[in-house]
């Protein structure tokens, strides 16, 4: 017993006055295995407890608090109400003790035998003594038992609390007080005092606020608890009352949107007796204010309001709530609608729409007391302005009938009002007013969207309508109206759009214009304006499938007369025929029907169509627009070209436009099999443009074919290249093969698309290339084909097609490859003909860099570039002469060195045969007058001498560049010169 | 001439200078023949004035229609007009033009430089002066006449 008495004492003492957090771990592993009770614990620490150091009196109770925590599942009842008591009692010590004594209480909380009572007179002393901002933390502990007493103690403690971090705790522990059941009893209204008195909330946190509360926070926080239970409705609802009637444009908007999210909580019996207030003060903020926040917000909260009274369920004795609510609304807002200055018109209807959207039983009120007053207004009014907002109102009207429709399909509110509705409608389509005709297609979109409203006469005459006014209106507004209307239509009535529509829009499209005389030109121009009307409005209609298959032969037939040239379409026409192609193509829905039906019809015309002008080698652009269409079903297109025969050979550079620029993403179908035949054919073939097309369209899919093949099936793109080097290596290797150039240019189509793209097999192809710059026959070929690696391409393997094309792809061509060129040239045996292919290579090469590149890479290829120079080759002068050009500029010391040479060949390529050649020359020694004087003056006689011929040459612009470049020589040492 | 000297003219009437040449597409031909025109030799006129940083063209000082030339007889014939009549310049301005041409032109061709009738006061001596070729090549000797001619001569660096 004293061993034990000592085992605590001595752990108390390295706790307390040794400051070793451990110990309280030891100590109640202690109690745990029961070497002392908490008691002996209790009187071992009896000295720190009553120590007059208020730290060391925190300490005590710390360790006896951590102690607790971990054992508080052994305490007997009487320890606990003991140890309650000390607790209680240490509330009121010292500020520095109230963490462990509150860490205490905790920890007794959650022990199962709580002695009863004691939960309560726990918190009293909490609620009592301690200071609300540290407290509030604590006050978590879910006690449902406490009920009443806990709702008062915590009412008690937030009353008057100003600290926005305490207010949303608080009102998160509101909340949960709600939510979690608790009962209120006769404290709910305190509950609702002291969180209500925050509302509206009012609160611009300080600059740089540490803590990051925002103003909507504390809203939404306060929202939640104010709107969290019906219980409130009696106290809420003439609060917000109240709040309606502040100025502050902010506190009004918060009551409205609390209003919204309350009544979602609600029933009739709650709202019942404000109803009266809540309609004054909302019809007041939408008929007077001037913020469309607030006007909206009011709405919300209007319909949230209706839909809260539709949804309860009325008992016998109640009379009903909704009508006597739909009564009031209707006797304010109606007589506005009737109006003859129509002042007050937009805002009774929005309240009206507001209300009517909110249930099918509130529109059904309010459109049999509304719609009939409106259309008779709409008959006796004569103003345009006027019919137009009586028109826009039905339009909102309609539309919000919509909105409330539910789904499981009882008859149309508007069914009562279909025929005057529709007369109304056709009355002002017959209006010559185009703003009156455009307010007109939208109410009989809408009017068209509700189903099973019209009839099929109905839809009929509407079609006729709009026919009439695609064909005859100028007014682009209303064209561009009618034709989304026709689509509204179409979406749902595809059949009567085929029977009525379409054929009276191809009749007018195929009609020629009457009249072709000059004079008639407004005539023609508007002949073209119905023209384009009548496109856009197929292509508007072509939605549904059934649709399209009739749509697009008509524009198939224009393109092919187009053609022909049977009936004169402009080429602006067929652009816009094939753009609307396009535009069904993107928008049509994607079924199996619409598919077959491109599949069998579309793609094959299209493409026999494409194929005949470009044969014919005009109509470039529309091809190119064709190409597009196809480009987007292309899986149609492949397919279809699967089935082809190839001895369409030709076909290859359709082929080539539409799959080569198609994006990464689009996995071209059977792609191993169109592979191998682009190769068969690239390979094979003898007639050079088919050949080159192959080879193009083969690159550009080898570019961008995944490194890894996606299907398990096909092969890598690894295998795929070297198969095919292996090939063209073995036509190239046999000097007698006939199809060497084909092999040699589908070799260089696909070196580029892999130098593109940084693929490592590169280096194989460029191999075989620089290997081929030896070849009698192939060298010049392989020496020009550098200036395809180096060049963009226009039509395949650039980014407008989505190839992979990485940046600085030449500088690393040439980083990686100049040094070999170099290497090959000194080994190049002399004298054969064979030294020019690398020059010409080389100066292909570097022509195509970027200037900053070749600036400090040339001196390095200097004695090269010089060689190159005195070459025969007149391209190689050229491209080499540029390079040359803006080294000079700042010329280096390597080539100072070298000016006699430079000099030499740049004299002599003034009598080149080739002006351009001269004109550089020229311009060359030019800007060799502006080197150093001394290292160029020993040359000026000479120059000089040699100037005087191309004085007199045939070429005025060679001469120009002499005249330019004798002067600046001239100048060269002499007094007032350089 | 020396510099710090007043000028002679301090404000002269200043004209736009007439816009590049149209390169046309027989130009670019390389089997056309360009001959030499008017327009050519007053473009390779296009010199300094040596008073005024502007050239003789935006004085009107040469005009193209006082240029003539004839491919064919090797002549090529300019007017020039001082800007006053008392012009010390004239005969400088006179050597630089001919100079400039002799640069510019093949040897083939007879150059005649004078000053537009009635345009100087001491019209007859200049065009004596600007004839004789010994003369010119003499004052070519000359190093700081030279130096002025060259002056006129270099391209305005900007």
């Amino acid at each position: 017993m004293a061993a034990e008495s000592t085992l605590a004492l001595s752990l108390v003492e390295e706790f307390v006055s040794g400051l070793q957090d451990s110990k309280a771990k030891d100590a109640a592993k202690g109690v745990k295995d029961g070497k002392f009770t908490v008691l002996q614990l209790v009187e071992a620490l009896g000295s720190s407890l009553t120590s007059s150091q208020p730290h060391t009196r925190a300490r005590g109770v710390h360790l006896l608090s951590e102690v607790l925590q971990e054992c508080y599942g052994d305490l007997t009842e009487r320890e606990v109400e003991v140890l309650i008591a000390f607790y209680e009692n240490r509330l009121k010590d010292h500020y520095v003790v109230t963490p462990p004594v509150l860490k205490g209480l905790k920890a007794l909380t959650k022990c199962t035998n709580l002695p009863p009572g004691s939960a309560v007179s726990m918190l009293r002393s909490v609620f009592q003594d301690i200071h609300v901002q540290v407290r509030l933390s604590y006050c978590t502990f879910k006690l449902k038992g406490l009920g009443a007493d806990f709702v008062f103690g915590f009412v008690q403690s937030m009353d008057g609390e100003r600290d926005p971090r305490n207010l949303l705790l608080a009102f998160q522990i509101a909340k949960n007080l709600i939510h979690g059941g608790y009962d209120l009893g006769k404290f709910t209204e305190e509950l609702f005092e002291v969180t209500s008195c925050y509302f509206p909330i009012d609160f611009s946190p300080p600059p740089n606020d540490p803590h990051g509360i925002t103003r909507e926070e504390l809203v939404q926080a306060l929202r939640a608890v104010l709107t969290g239970t019906p219980k409130f409705a009696e106290f809420l609802l003439p609060l917000l009352i109240e709040k309606l009637d502040s100025d502050v444009q902010s506190a009004k908007l918060d009551s409205l949107q609390t209003l919204a999210a309350c009544v979602s909580q609600y029933e009739h019996k709650h709202v019942a007796e404000f109803l009266q207030g809540l309609w004054t003060s909302v019809r007041r903020e939408v008929f007077q204010t001037s913020s469309e926040k607030i006007e909206s917000a009011g709405l919300a909260a209007l319909t949230a309001l209706t839909s809260c009274l539709s949804r309860s369920v009325l008992s016998s004795d109640s009379e009903d709530s909704l009508s006597t609510f739909l009564d009031f609304i209707l006797k304010d807002c109606k007589h506005h609608l009737c109006e003859p200055d129509l002042k007050l018109v937009w805002p009774s209807a929005k309240l009206l729409q507001a209300a009517c959207s909110a249930s099918t039983r509130a529109s059904h009120i309010i459109t049999v007391a509304v719609m009939p007053s409106l259309l008779e207004q709409y008959n006796n009014r004569t103003q345009c302005s006027h019919r137009r907002t009586l028109l826009e109102v039905v339009q909102r009207f309609i539309h919000s009938v919509k909105n409330c429709q539910s789904s499981d399909n009882d008859e149309s509110v508007l069914l009562a009002f279909r025929e005057a509705l529709c007369s109304i409608v056709f009355s002002a389509l017959s209006e010559s007013n185009s703003s009156l005709q455009i307010t007109a297609t939208s109410v009989l979109t809408s009017l068209a969207q509700q189903a099973g409203l019209l009839v099929e006469s109905d839809i009929e005459l509407a079609l006729d309508h709009l026919t009439r006014l695609l064909l005859t209106e100028e007014d682009d507004r209303v064209s561009l109206a009618v034709v989304e209307c026709a689509g509204a239509l179409a979406q749902l009535h595809p059949a009567l759009v085929i029977t009525k529509l379409i054929p009276k829009l191809k009749k007018e499209m195929f009609t020629e214009p009457m009249n072709q005389d000059q004079e008639e030109v407004s005539e023609l121009h508007s002949h073209h304006a119905v023209r384009q009307r009548c496109l856009s409005a197929l292509a508007a209609v072509s939605i549904q499938p059934s649709v399209v298959q009739e749509s697009t032969p008509v524009l198939l037939e224009v393109l092919r007369s187009a053609h022909t040239g049977s009936v004169n379409f402009s080429v602006d026409e067929v652009v816009l025929t094939c753009r609307s192609l396009q535009r069904i193509a993107e928008r049509v829905q994607d079924s199996e029907e619409a598919g077959r039906c491109f599949h069998d019809v579309f793609i094959p015309h299209l493409l026999s169509l494409a194929l005949q002008a470009a044969l014919q080698g005009k109509k470039g652009s529309e091809a190119l627009n064709w190409n597009h269409v196809s480009g987007n079903k292309c899986d149609y297109l492949s397919q279809k070209q699967e089935g082809d025969s190839w001895s369409l050979s030709r076909l290859v550079c359709l082929l080539m436009g539409s799959v080569c620029s198609l994006p990464r993403s689009v996995e071209v179908p059977q792609i191993d099999k169109l592979l191998s035949a682009l190769e068969e054919m690239s390979c094979a073939c003898s007639h050079p443009l088919s050949y080159t097309s192959a080879a193009k369209c083969f690159a550009g899919l080898v570019n961008k074919k995944p490194q890894v093949s996606v299907s398990s099936s096909g092969d890598s793109l690894d295998s795929l290249i070297q198969r095919m080097m292996k090939r063209v290596c073995s036509e190239l290797d046999s000097p007698s093969s006939s199809v060497r150039t084909q092999a040699f240019t589908l070799m260089i189509w696909v070196a580029k698309a892999l130098l593109l793209r940084y693929h490592p097999l590169f280096t194989t192809l460029t191999d075989k290339l620089f290997s081929l710059l030896d070849d009698a026959d192939l060298g010049p070929m392989a020496a020009d084909g550098f200036s395809l690696l180096m060049s963009d391409s226009t039509d395949v393997l650039n980014r407008a097609c989505h190839a992979d094309v990485r940046i600085m792809y030449r500088q690393r061509f040439f980083s990686e490859n100049s040094a070999k060129l170099v290497q090959g040239f000194n080994a190049a045996p002399q004298g054969r003909e064979k030294k020019p292919n690398y020059l010409k290579a080389l100066s292909n090469i570097v022509n195509k860099l970027p200037k900053q590149v070749q600036v400090t890479e040339l001196p390095a290829l200097l004695s090269l570039l010089l060689e190159a120079l005195s070459c025969p080759d007149q391209d190689i002068h050229l491209s080499t002469l540029s390079c040359l050009e803006p080294v000079l500029v700042n010329p280096p010391q390597v080539l100072i060195q070298q000016l006699e040479a430079l000099i030499n060949r740049l004299l002599a390529l003034i009598s080149s045969p080739a002006m351009s050649v001269r004109i550089a020359s020229l311009s060359c020694i030019s800007t060799l007058s502006h080197f150093p004087v001394h290292e160029v003056l020993p040359f000026r006689a000479r120059v000089l001498r040699a100037l005087a011929k191309p004085l007199d040459d045939k070429k005025r612009l060679v001469r120009r560049e002499a005249v330019q470049a004798r002067g600046e020589w001239f100048l060269l040492g002499s007094p007032g010169g350089r | 001439m020396s510099e710090g000297t007043r000028l002679e003219n301090a404000n002269p009437v200043i004209f736009q200078r007439s816009g590049e040449r149209v390169q046309t597409a027989s130009e670019e031909d390389e089997d056309v023949h360009d001959p030499i025109d008017d327009r050519e030799i007053f473009d390779i006129l296009s010199i300094n004035d040596p008073e005024h940083p502007l050239s003789l063209e935006e004085l009107n000082v040469v005009e193209q229609v006082r240029v003539k030339v004839n491919d064919a007889e090797n002549t090529v014939g300019v007017e020039f007009t001082p800007t006053i009549p008392h012009c010390s310049m004239a005969t400088l301005i006179g050597l630089s033009i001919k100079v400039k041409l002799l640069r510019s032109l093949p040897d083939r061709f007879k150059i005649d430089v004078c000053i537009t009738p009635g345009t100087h006061a001491s019209e007859e001596a200049v065009n004596k002066q600007l004839a004789d070729k010994e003369r010119v090549a003499a004052a070519l000797e000359n190093a700081s006449l030279l130096e002025v001619v060259n002056q006129c001569l270099s391209t305005r660096s900007i």
